[in-house]
């Protein structure tokens, strides 16, 4: 056989694609979209999550940042707060289990035009997807990543997560878990993240805030963002509300967020911990450094065809 | 064919169609090398020339060998018995002096082992020549590298002993070792050279290959590995991410190298899984990405391939498969990961499955898989194997103009769009690339959850039945429009022979043996696995037995993985298996033998 016997398909588009043609629009005559434009399927959390809070906030970074449907795409793995997608009016995509952020990355690398935000839960996170976490965060993959944290898992119906508390009682751990939770900052601090940010879903405008701090960072961002499941652990964060008589202590201004050292003694702070950047540091992203070989190989090929320089590799096996 | 021939004072030339060469030594002695040299020069003298290799698996190395056939005329396999054994050790006589024909010529180095000790026995049945090799290249190259050098050393004795051209291999030679020291192409040369003037006076024989077949053809010589990563190039394939393992690896390796080029990159991942989720975020980005792997890695990337399936995402995962299950034997050939490729993961997950069948067809069975994965918005696996992977083969130089493609996502803002669109006349999913505006502003999703046509998430079981239903009706479409498979030999007789991936070459090799021995036996090759072309109910019906020839265990119902797979579609218990596991490519006797035997 030396033939091509299945020819490549002359369009990537169906019938299922309307493609009447559309006017072009150029993005300074668009308006910023409306809550309504961007929001889609009505979430499926439970009254009172705290993942409901997020979402309103992503609605309004986007209308805050002008971004259109078509430059957004939003990822995510398996777990409450990973049917995100879902309920965004955009591109989205909900992957497997503990797998977004190597999905997000393959887009991000291969479509560097996207903005690409992630969001998940701490089983996903931590827990199944470790490793994805840790190798994401040392790449330096241009994305931000919000890890929605309840400490438990809720849409398995009340197992311990790896950031319960010890003692906390769950249907796998009925007599309270006994196992070292962990430390997303310190985890993402030591991984080679170079944005690294905490909130509470109780404290709207810093959410909103350290999402735009996030979008600013160019190269891996993340936010845990602590978000209440009342169903299987009410009261969780308490200790961080003010209105329940917690303290929702922020960083002190003083604080050098390129000082990694410094950074990860403050993550030790005692419960309910600190909120807002922590750590923060320009790295050459894996984007940049993908695009660096590329121009270098590119450049030494100029003006050659992908056949030629093809023929030209073909030319050396003869 | 190298015929026995009295001994005489000086050796005479005969003219030979082609000959098979072993050489066994170690891993590390570079004998990989000798049969590259001699693979690109059959390639540069207009001949057919297929090569066999084994390499130990482990770091420091171990036996190993290279055998490299070449002919004036077609090649299909490697060749069951070698002409010549070139045996570096005294381990590397014993080991494959079976392997030689009676009467053929083994060369061995009379450094490591002493004349005396053969026996009388092997002295009849096999032509002996002593070469000092060690000590030869030693001199030759002035000491400095010890015995390192013998492989080129060796090379000169074979072009002298097969009249091999000179001019070309120098050229070669000089190619090779070009852009490092200069002193370092000057000692190759040196040894090659020593080695071409050693005066074979004790050789029984020398001989001299007629003209090749394939006047004018400009050829080119690669793996089977190589082959596949260039057709993933020249398909349009410009993102892949994948993990280490044998022997998939040189294709990440060479992807990673080379794709930059072209503006695209390959990424070497954490894990298994996190290769085939970041080919599967790119290729939903809009352009068809390629993961893969061998044996373990393709057993961890199931869950992803599922999500694949469900979302309907066109990719292409390689599968160099090896001896499984497990880390099992992973320089051996083995084609035992069919059953994994068709139906790996949980829940009905139908995917197309191909395999190549030779070096050539890697090529061109990866731009189809491309082709497939966009057309019908599926993943499409690639089953190669160990037999064609790391075979070197010379064959005709692509039309590269015409055959590389573009394959760049379309971002024109359209009016509307419906991935999952249960009324599309052709049934088949398309997706958009992110970045695309549509104009309604209802955008979709991809999940693994079912889902209704824009991708959102149902519960409902009567989509659940409906997309299920496209899911497969879409891929039965891609089985209508496959070509109907080519009977090789005559078109009815008494036995059919079927072949999959690298047995091809083989099987028709058998066919060819048998119908000369005047038995009525034809093949027939599949290379759409699955779903299974047309028309092989028609093919197997003019035959009184059909038996699949392939590489893996018979298992509990006695016929391998091809064969209970095409029992599915052809309940027929005529159709058996003709299997082995030994981790070696097919021996053209066995097949004939095992054939006939069974056909009684």
């Amino acid at each position: 056989m030396s033939e091509v016997a299945i020819l490549n398909p002359t369009t990537s588009r169906g019938v299922n694609t309307n493609t009447t043609p559309v006017a072009p629009l150029l993005d300074a005559d668009r308006k910023p979209l409306t809550k309504k434009e961007v929001s889609a399927d009505h979430p499926t959390w439970c009254p009172g999550c705290g993942d409901f809070a997020v979402l309103a906030l992503y609605f309004k970074l986007i209308e805050r940042r002008k971004l259109q449907h078509e430059k957004i795409t939003t990822v995510a793995g398996i777990g409450c707060s990973s049917r995100f997608p879902y309920f965004v009016q955009a591109h989205g995509a909900h992957y497997i289990h503990g797998r977004a952020l190597p999905f997000a990355s393959g887009v991000s690398l291969s479509r560097p035009d996207l903005q690409v935000c992630v969001f998940g839960g701490d089983g996903d996170a931590f827990s199944i997807g470790g490793n994805h976490f840790t190798h994401t965060a040392r790449k330096n993959v241009r994305l931000t990543y919000v890890v929605m944290d309840n400490s438990v898992y809720g849409l398995t119906k009340n197992q311990t997560s790896p950031t319960s508390p010890i003692g906390f009682k769950s249907k796998t751990d009925i007599w309270g878990s006994k196992d070292r939770p962990i430390n997303p900052i310190k985890q993402a601090i030591s991984a080679g993240a170079t944005f690294v940010a905490r909130t509470t879903a109780t404290s709207p405008n810093h959410v909103l805030a350290m999402m735009e701090a996030s979008m600013d960072h160019d190269g891996f961002s993340f936010i845990q963002c602590l978000s209440e499941c009342v169903e299987f652990y009410p009261g969780a964060f308490d200790a961080a509300i003010p209105r329940k008589g917690g303290v929702f202590n922020e960083i002190p201004k003083e604080h050098d967020v390129t000082d990694e050292y410094a950074s990860y003694k403050l993550a030790d702070t005692e419960w309910p911990g600190l909120f807002g950047v922590f750590y923060k540091t320009q790295r050459a992203t894996k984007n940049a450094n993908e695009q660096s070989i590329i121009d270098d190989l590119q450049g030494k090929s100029a003006g050659l065809e992908p056949w030629q320089i093809l023929k030209k590799n073909f030319d050396r096996m003869k | 064919m190298i015929t026995a021939a009295s001994p005489q004072s000086s050796p005479k030339i005969s003219k030979i169609s082609e000959a098979v060469i072993r050489i066994a030594g170690n891993s590390q002695d570079g004998i990989q090398a000798i049969g590259g040299f001699l693979a690109r020069l059959a390639g540069r003298s207009e001949q057919e020339v297929m090569t066999f290799m084994t390499i130990p698996s482990t770091i420091s190395g171990g036996p190993s060998i290279f055998q490299v056939r070449i002919g004036s005329g077609e090649v299909l396999s490697a060749g069951d018995e070698a002409d010549m054994l070139l045996a570096f050790y005294d381990h590397s006589y014993k080991a494959h002096l079976s392997s030689l024909k009676p009467g053929g010529i083994v060369i061995y180095d009379s450094d490591h082992m002493k004349a005396e000790d053969i026996s009388v026995e092997n002295l009849t049945k096999y032509r002996h020549v002593g070469v000092p090799i060690s000590s030869l290249t030693v001199e030759a190259i002035g000491g400095t590298g010890r015995d390192k050098g013998k492989n080129v050393f060796s090379l000169g004795l074979l072009a002298k002993m097969f009249d091999l051209n000179v001019t070309k291999l120098t050229r070669l030679l000089t190619e090779r070792f070009t852009g490092k020291d200069p002193k370092v192409a000057e000692t190759a040369l040196n040894a090659f050279n020593a080695g071409y003037n050693y005066q074979l006076a004790t050789a029984p024989e020398l001989f001299q290959f007629n003209p090749g077949e394939n006047v004018g053809l400009s050829q080119v010589v690669m793996s089977g590995n190589e082959a596949l990563a260039y057709g993933l190039i020249a398909a349009g394939v410009r993102f892949g991410a994948g993990y280490p393992i044998t022997p998939w690896t040189d294709i990440m390796e060479l992807l990673r190298r080379e794709l930059p080029k072209y503006g695209g990159s390959f990424q070497q991942c954490e894990d298994e899984l996190a290769s085939i989720s970041m080919a599967i975020g790119a290729s939903w980005g809009g352009r068809v990405a390629v993961t893969g792997s061998s044996g373990p890695g393709i057993s961890l990337k199931t869950e992803a391939l599922g999500w694949a399936v469900m979302a309907e995402m066109p990719l292409i995962v390689v599968d160099v498969q090896r001896g499984g299950p497990s880390t099992g034997m992973p320089t051996s050939i083995e084609q035992s990961d069919l059953n994994i490729a068709c139906f790996g993961g949980h829940g009905d997950s139908p995917r197309v499955v191909i395999a190549p069948s030779s070096v050539e067809d890697c090529f061109y069975t990866a731009i189809e898989a491309v082709n497939i994965a966009r057309k019908y918005s599926t993943p499409v696996v690639i089953l190669s194997d160990q037999g064609i992977a790391t075979r070197i083969e010379a064959f005709k130089e692509p039309d590269l103009q015409n055959i590389v493609q573009d394959i760049s996502p379309d971002l024109t803002p359209v009016t509307d769009h419906k991935p999952y669109d249960l009324s599309a006349p052709d049934g088949i999913t398309r997706h958009l690339a992110p970045g695309t505006r549509i104009a309604s502003g209802k955008y979709p999703v991809v999940t693994g959850l079912e889902h209704d046509e824009l991708g959102h998430p149902t519960g409902s079981s009567k989509l659940h039945v409906q997309m299920v239903a496209k899911r497969r009706n879409k891929l039965k479409k891609l089985a209508s429009e496959l070509p109907v498979p080519v009977v090789y030999g005559a078109a009815e007789g008494q036995i059919l022979l079927v072949s999959w991936g690298s047995s091809q070459g083989p099987v028709q090799e058998a066919v060819k043996l048998a119908r000369a021995a005047g038995h009525a036996v034809s093949a027939v090759h599949i290379k759409y696995i699955h779903p299974l072309p047309p028309g092989l109910d028609n093919i197997f019906a003019a035959f009184s037995h059909v038996f699949v020839v392939e590489l893996n265990d018979e298992g509990f119902a006695g016929i391998g993985q091809m064969g209970a797979l095409i029992r599915t579609y052809i309940p027929d218990a005529k159709i058996r298996g003709i299997t082995k596991t030994d981790g070696l490519t097919w021996k053209v006797k066995d097949i004939v033998d095992r054939a006939l035997q069974m056909a009684k």
